[in-house]
């Protein structure tokens, strides 16, 4: 009996291991090593075959020489904090998009609610990437916006969006909206109707029972798709390569830059393990306001 | 002694000139091509606890929704205080509703869930706090106060729900199947503590409930519902003792109905012939019903005494043969076989022992019972 519940617990066990965990070692490994002309082009190697001595010229090679650079050079400084600003405001401006549209579906007749939900997962059906460059084609000096724009005569300049930090925004608060939409309306969804008809018996107008009652009932959903939204931002790379301009600094593309551009492995990945601890952060908040929601469930 | 007894009676529906304090006047609701309420009109009195009494789907929620602002009627009005409440939104009335599923504020305290009306109210802050512990004391919450509701139990939070209603001292307190979720026991303690708080408030209360002991313990008077439309009102022992129509009598505890022809006599007495090979019956009716009229004999279970031979002086004695027993603790229910084929129940206290018990299966037993004993119904 205890021999297979263990079993039953080592597979999700072993795949976190062997996908999370090793992943993770071979990048705070390579963080701590120097750059080389070589292939792979970092410095020193894990070998078994020098026995002992070599095991243990591998661990004196190493040092925390890049976290050191990333410390002086504020450029990375720069761009986490405009990365934290970026994700900060795009998970903003989601909540507000967002929420009126969860809370549209979860006030529609039932019948329509499965076509409301089709039409938010609809765009999930075509390549991200896809979309990114319909934006593209969307947002640039001779797109459909511009174009729509001038001839309503409402400018009669064509306006720079693209490359532009508001291009990122767009396409950030686009591309993220289901993720804030979804956790929301499943909360709202649950909201029982009495609860609004007994806050409209003890003298509630509408906008009271909403912020006394609809909206506290809905905070867990509120939360859950903020995080949802704010933590795959802040390490957001392919919208802000592809719509931002040469003011959008973001950690996401300095990453990649130092990987691909730079061939500095190792000081990319002291970049994307500072990212991994930042992340922590909001990660461990949201663990633990799913735990109090639960706790509160029961 | 006996006539200020008579004055201290309450009665406000039997005064004349009595101001009702809500009235239905030709109220009618459809719901598409349903209709829920059909051209009902009636008063409720101050300081009465009336029950809205009927099967499920017959319309009381509907009724009740109504008053409290939740639906508007489609045809008819309804006055409170004399006021047409159409005029009026519901966060503005003077009435507070105890929901079926209590729907407390789960993420309020039990305090915060009982001033929540308080502080949507012109009350000064400062008194809100001595009001909301009042109310605790009223329902017998301890301290409870500072629990959040998902943290007590289903009795506790039922009266947490009822102290919410009361804390804004409506005019009308409107109790939707109050004590529906709770157990029976917990259930009859509760009636009659409700009964006492509506007592010592003096708030009018509504109740709906599909519970007919409910509604006979809490109220002052009954309406039956029945498919939209309002068949009786009246005390509950007028409802039981005098039912106006066979399905009121059906409705309300067990009844034995026997249908046939009915012969009038001089002195308020009708001769009932129902089946061939039985003795006719005899009955009082101060309703007049005319000669050869199609009438149904209603008649309790325990009215009906039993006996193993003929009693002499009964004004009805049929003969019969004990076809089953149901055996309910104080009491048994027999059900007797007549030689027409006819299932006639009667009652009998179980003041022996069940091992001495007079009766068994297949006896011959002889059932009689008075000309006033039952209710000679046209309807």
């Amino acid at each position: 009996m205890n021999f297979r519940k263990y079993l039953l617990i080592l597979i999700p066990y072993t795949w976190l291991l062997l996908l999370f965990l090793v992943p993770f070692i071979i990048v705070v490994k390579m963080s701590l090593s120097d750059t080389e002309m070589a292939i792979p082009p970092y410095y020193p190697y894990f070998t078994l075959s020098e026995g002992w001595q070599g095991i243990v010229n591998f661990f004196s090679e190493l040092d925390f020489e890049n976290y050191v650079f990333l410390a002086e050079d504020n450029l990375y400084w720069k761009a986490y904090l405009s990365s934290l600003k970026i994700a900060l405001i795009s998970t903003a401006f989601t909540l507000l998009i967002g929420y009126p549209i969860a809370y549209g579906m979860a006030n529609a007749p039932p019948e329509w609610r499965p076509t409301l939900m089709m039409i938010i997962i609809l765009p999930f059906w075509t390549s991200f990437l896809i979309r990114i460059y319909a934006w593209m084609g969307i947002l640039s000096q001779e797109g459909f916006l511009n174009q729509f724009l001038l001839w309503t005569g409402i400018i009669d300049q064509p306006l720079t969006i693209l490359n532009t930090n508001i291009a990122v925004y767009i396409g950030i608060v686009y591309t993220y909206l289901p993720f804030m939409i979804l956790p929301i309306y499943a909360s709202l969804e649950k909201l029982d109707i009495s609860l609004l008809e007994a806050a409209k018996d003890l003298g509630c107008n509408r906008s009271q029972s909403f912020w006394l009652v609809t909206m506290p009932l809905s905070k867990a959903g509120v939360i859950a798709g903020c995080f949802l939204v704010f933590i795959p931002v802040l390490g957001e790379f392919v919208i802000p390569d592809l719509l931002g301009g040469a003011d959008t600094l973001m950690i996401g593309t300095i990453l990649w830059q130092e990987f691909f551009a730079n061939r500095d492995w190792p000081v990319a990945s002291a970049v994307a393990v500072v990212l991994l601890l930042l992340l922590m952060i909001p990660i461990i908040l949201f663990q633990r306001s799913e735990q109090k929601q639960r706790e509160a469930e029961q | 002694m006996s006539e200020t007894d008579k004055t201290t009676c309450f009665e406000p529906w039997n005064e004349v000139g009595k101001k009702p304090l809500i009235e239905f006047r030709g109220v009618s609701k459809k719901f598409g091509a349903l209709t829920a309420i059909d051209n009902v009109s009636f008063n409720i009195y101050e300081r009465e606890f009336f029950a809205l009494l009927g099967p499920s789907g017959c319309g009381k929620t509907t009724l009740m929704r109504m008053l409290g602002g939740f639906e508007t009627p489609s045809q008819g009005q309804i006055f409170i205080d004399g006021k047409d409440i159409s005029t009026i939104p519901a966060n503005q009335r003077s009435v507070n509703m105890m929901f079926q599923s209590y729907a407390l504020f789960p993420h309020l305290t039990v305090a915060d869930n009982i001033a929540f009306g308080l502080k949507r109210s012109d009350m000064p802050k400062s008194e809100i706090a001595g009001r909301v512990d009042e109310m605790i004391k009223l329902v017998q919450l301890g301290n409870l106060g500072g629990r959040k509701p998902h943290q007590i139990s289903g009795g506790q939070r039922q009266r947490v729900a009822l102290a919410r209603s009361l804390a804004k001292a409506p005019k009308l307190l409107l109790l939707d199947e109050p004590l529906g979720a709770l157990d029976k026991k917990l259930r009859q303690e509760t009636q009659f503590e409700l009964v006492d708080i509506q007592e010592k408030l003096g708030t009018t209360f509504v109740i709906v409930t599909h519970d007919q002991e409910e509604a006979m313990t809490v109220s002052s008077r009954i309406g039956i519902m029945d498919q939209g439309k309002l068949i009786q009102i009246d005390t509950p022992d007028r409802i039981y003792e005098a039912p106006n129509s066979v399905r009121v009598a059906d409705f309300i505890g067990d009844v034995n109905l026997i249908e046939g022809n009915a012969t009038t006599t001089a002195d308020d007495k009708v001769i009932i012939s129902w089946a061939e090979g039985q003795p006719t019956l005899t009955a009082q009716t101060t309703t007049n019903i005319t000669d050869g009229a199609k009438v149904t004999f209603a008649i309790r279970p325990e009215k009906i005494a039993m006996t193993t031979d003929k009693p002499t002086d009964a004004s009805n004695a049929i003969e019969g043969h004990i076809h089953d027993i149901a055996y309910l603790g104080n009491v048994s229910i027999y059900k007797v076989r007549l030689s027409s084929g006819h299932m006639i129940k009667a009652q009998a206290a179980n003041t022996r022992r069940l091992s001495r018990r007079n009766y068994t299966w297949e006896d011959k037993v002889w059932l009689s019972w008075t000309d006033t004993a039952g209710i000679v119904l046209t309807k």
